[in-house]
């Protein structure tokens, strides 16, 4: 062993920098866009694409003229160029939103309903936000009635008083059989609807809005009433088939069966067809439902049949255990249910009902086909077949999707969101 | 507790009706039946009522009438003097041949949109990530009718065809891309057709044969047949010795321009196209989600493992992941195929004529019998919903884990 080893290192060199092609920008190119032949390839044909697709829609877009009052005066603007005659949008923008009829200086009405419901749904998306604003959301439907069809606030101050005086009695009465708690509460709601028909014919000018009627509603605004009301009304509807479909007792199981299975078996437009020119013929000789409500009928059944479906794969997915130890507790379907099941069945589908209710805002644009005037049968009927812009197909069109596509690919971006909220068993 | 005690509480009560949970279960399914019967009697009496007080009746008599109009898109022979029966059978051979079509181009957009998806490409992974959520997002019926306005915008009239110098010329002179539909070859069966047809079935018969043998050889004895270039032998050989024996029994009609107008071939109307191309693209985006969760849903170990068995890259595709994969994809591929075929139904905004615009459309405004037609046209759609269910049904049966 010799003193001097002077080749033995003493203290660590530092660590050099990667070459160049190892380290930064390019490496994640090299990486991620030229790996081998066939990603060059790709990558390439990419480029090209997204290339050429800027190149012939972006003059088209800078181009765009937003003042013109016909479709001629707009390619007399644009002189031969490519360009796009946004002026449509300008022009008709009220009756893209809100329908041709509906009267131009209450336009008020749906957009603070809109805004109302937004602050509604607020408590409902968002746990962390105070309790008590769910009051709000409770009032929210018959203002919002109030709002856009406007008449006499007793109307709705009734219908609310009435769904008030039922949860009461219910509260009141919950503690012996839930049957007669149910029971005992519609009874109650139904005779104070009754006393309260009186009530609003007294005074029908108390705060009251000009009366819009259902035929007038149009525009996006008609897909998002439909939309909505449509998603609310199905999913207890829904949760109630489900849990039929699931139970025991056969007749009323295959009660839901059947109805679950005629429903997602034909296309909505059939049952769209049964709203327009089938339903009248059910209902007594001289009651006349509005087409919207019909529509809602329909709409409602179609969405909850398939929230059917999705809350049916929650409750399967629960294993079996949870079941037996409700039972083992003492509790009784109700409390299992309400206590036990359903919030870990609901949790596991809310995707799945987030899915099925974008589907539903989706198509509300059929009733276009049944000439109801909603956005796209607005663009379809008054705008395309006016003289002033007959023709301006891309940007109408265009519009409509974006309108859409912002709605619905927020929606779908908010449940992936909860998804990740409630996600409690971090395995 | 003594046991008389116990027969007492056994006695039945009327309360027991509501309190004691083994009768309380038939008490709320009568009540669920009267309910029901009373709703349907209800509904049922306001039916006659109406219809007696519009001086209506329900009959399917209409169905015999000729129907009076005319259906461009046919694949069987139809005139406007045939019946409203012939009318609604050439709608249903429409929304099948719409929803045929659908399926297998939508297939092919998933499939693609879904692998390329997981592609380690960055760019071509975002690519598909926009045309994923951009075409989720957007109503069918949007996209049906933007698609129907970009092939009558884009593609050019048959007239710009014509002329010694045109604008638009026919693809290998057979297929020929106009804005009012396709214009493609079409086969001319001649004498003789039948047996390269029976040939051509019987050889396709042969090739599962073979893999059938070659399969039980690999098994029993260990031995590798080559199958790939047999079976690709099979395909093609005799077929085509038969047809050159015969004398080429069956020709192509190509489309040609006479006047302003092509003649002769299968020409496939613009809405057909449209329709077909919309719903393909829009379902596809679907399936793309479908395919990329069934991939991503075999673990990663399956595909070490067959790896660490030494086998080759293709052979871990084909025999490790996709039957995997296939068993979570399947399922809500065929519910998507369903929604293709429900989906067709919006071939009345861009004029197709298929079952809803013949049989819910122009017979049904034309005779008034709203009854009759919707509930024939639901039943339609029915039929097909639930015998693809009860395929799915067997199919997923068939697939299931086997736990032992």
């Amino acid at each position: 062993m010799s003193e001097d080893n002077s080749f033995v290192r003493k203290e660590m060199i530092s660590e050099r920098i990667p070459p160049a092609a190892e380290r930064g920008l390019v490496k994640w190119v090299r990486e991620n866009l030229f790996s081998s032949a066939f990603n060059t390839i790709m990558t390439f044909i990419s480029l090209w694409v997204i290339y050429s697709i800027i190149v012939s829609v972006t003059p088209w877009f800078l181009n765009g003229v937003w003042d013109a009052k016909t479709v001629r005066e707009c390619y007399d603007l644009l002189d031969g160029k490519s360009g796009a005659c946004f002026a449509v949008l300008k022009e008709r923008f009220p009756q893209l939103i809100y329908g041709f009829k509906y009267p131009s200086s209450e336009y008020w009405r749906p957009n603070l309903a809109t805004v109302l419901l937004l602050i509604a749904l607020a408590p409902i998306l968002f746990r962390r936000l105070p309790r008590q604003l769910l009051i709000f959301s409770a009032v929210y439907p018959f203002l919002a009635f109030w709002l856009i069809w406007g008449g006499s606030i007793l109307t709705s101050v009734s219908a609310f008083l009435g769904c008030a005086l039922a949860i009461i009695c219910y509260r009141r009465f919950s503690s012996g059989s839930f049957a007669i708690a149910v029971l005992v509460s519609l009874i109650a709601a139904n005779v104070w609807w009754i006393i309260g028909g009186y009530i609003v014919d007294l005074n029908k000018s108390l705060l009251a809005l000009e009366v819009v009627p259902s035929r007038d509603m149009g525009g996006f605004m008609l897909n998002l009433l439909l939309g909505t009301i449509a998603v609310c009304l199905s999913i207890p509807l829904g949760i109630a088939l489900a849990l039929g479909r699931q139970s025991g007792m056969p007749i009323i199981k295959w009660i839901c069966v059947v109805f679950i299975e005629f429903i997602r078996g034909v296309p909505l437009i059939t049952l769209l067809f049964v709203a327009n020119v089938i339903l009248a013929f059910f209902f007594p000789p001289d009651t006349s439902l509005d087409l919207i409500l019909r529509v809602l009928i329909m709409m409602t059944f179609f969405n909850a049949a398939y929230i059917a479906e999705v809350v049916r794969g929650g409750l399967a997915a629960l294993s079996k255990g949870q079941y037996e130890a409700a039972d083992s507790i003492g509790l009784d379907y109700t409390q299992s249910m309400r206590f036990i099941i359903l919030p870990q069945a609901l949790k596991i589908s809310i995707p799945g009902i987030v899915n099925v209710s974008v589907g539903m805002l989706k198509d509300t644009t059929l009733v276009s086909i049944i000439s109801m005037f909603d956005l796209v049968g607005m663009i379809r009927g008054p705008i395309l077949s006016s003289t002033d812009w007959n023709g301006v197909y891309w940007e109408l069109f265009g519009a409509a999707a974006a309108i859409f596509f912002v709605v619905c690919f927020s929606v779908s971006k908010y449940s992936q969101w909860l998804e990740r909220q409630l996600e409690t068993d971090k395995r | 507790m003594n046991t008389s005690e116990l027969a007492r509480r056994d006695k039945f009560q009327f309360s027991m009706l509501l309190n004691d949970k083994r009768y309380r279960s038939y008490t709320f399914q009568f009540f669920a039946l009267f309910v029901l019967i009373c709703a349907m009697a209800y509904l049922g009496k306001n039916l006659l009522e109406n219809l007696a007080a519009a001086g209506l009746n329900i009959s399917y008599s209409f169905l015999g009438e000729p129907a009076g109009y005319d259906i461009n898109q046919r694949l069987i022979e139809y005139n406007s003097q045939s019946t409203h029966l012939r009318a609604s059978i050439v709608g249903v051979l429409n929304t099948l041949l719409v929803a045929f079509l659908g399926c297998i181009a939508a297939t092919f957009f998933g499939v693609t949109a879904g692998i390329l998806r997981l592609s380690n490409n960055w760019i071509v992974a975002k690519l598909m990530m926009i045309y994923v959520e951009i075409f989720r997002n957007v109503p069918v019926l949007i996209w049906i009718l933007i698609i129907h306005s970009v092939f009558l915008a884009f593609l050019p009239q048959p007239k710009a065809f014509r002329g010694e110098n045109p604008e638009a010329t026919m693809l290998w002179d057979a297929f020929a891309f106009t804005g009012r539909g396709f214009y493609i070859p079409k086969p001319v069966f001649n004498d003789g057709s039948f047996i390269v047809i029976v040939t051509f079935i019987l050889s396709i018969i042969g090739i599962f044969a073979f893999r059938y043998y070659a399969r039980q050889k690999l098994y029993s004895e260990g031995k590798l047949l080559e199958t790939r270039w047999t079976s690709v032998g099979i395909f093609f050989i005799p077929t085509l010795i038969i047809y050159f024996a015969i004398g080429s029994p069956i020709g192509l009609e190509y489309p040609e321009l006479k006047g302003f107008n092509f003649k002769g071939g299968i020409h496939a109307r613009g809405s057909l196209i449209s329709l077909w191309f919309a719903l393909s693209i829009y379902t596809g985006a679907f399936i793309a989600e479908v395919v990329r969760a069934g991939i991503q849903s075999v673990d990663k170990g399956q595909s070490e493992a067959a790896g660490a068995l030494g086998m080759r890259p293709n052979f871990i595709m084909n025999l490790v992941i996709l039957p995997q994969a296939l068993r979570v994809i399947v399922p809500p591929l065929i519910s998507f195929y369903l929604n293709i075929t429900k989906n067709s139904s919006l071939a009345l905004a861009v004029g197709y004529m298929d079952i809803t615009g013949t049989l819910g459309g122009i017979t049904l405004n034309q005779t008034g019998r709203a009854i009759e037609a919707v509930l024939l046209l639901m039943l339609f759609y029915l039929v097909i919903s639930l015998s693809i269910s009860a395929i799915m049904n067997v199919y997923n049966r068939s697939i299931m884990l086997k736990e032992r």
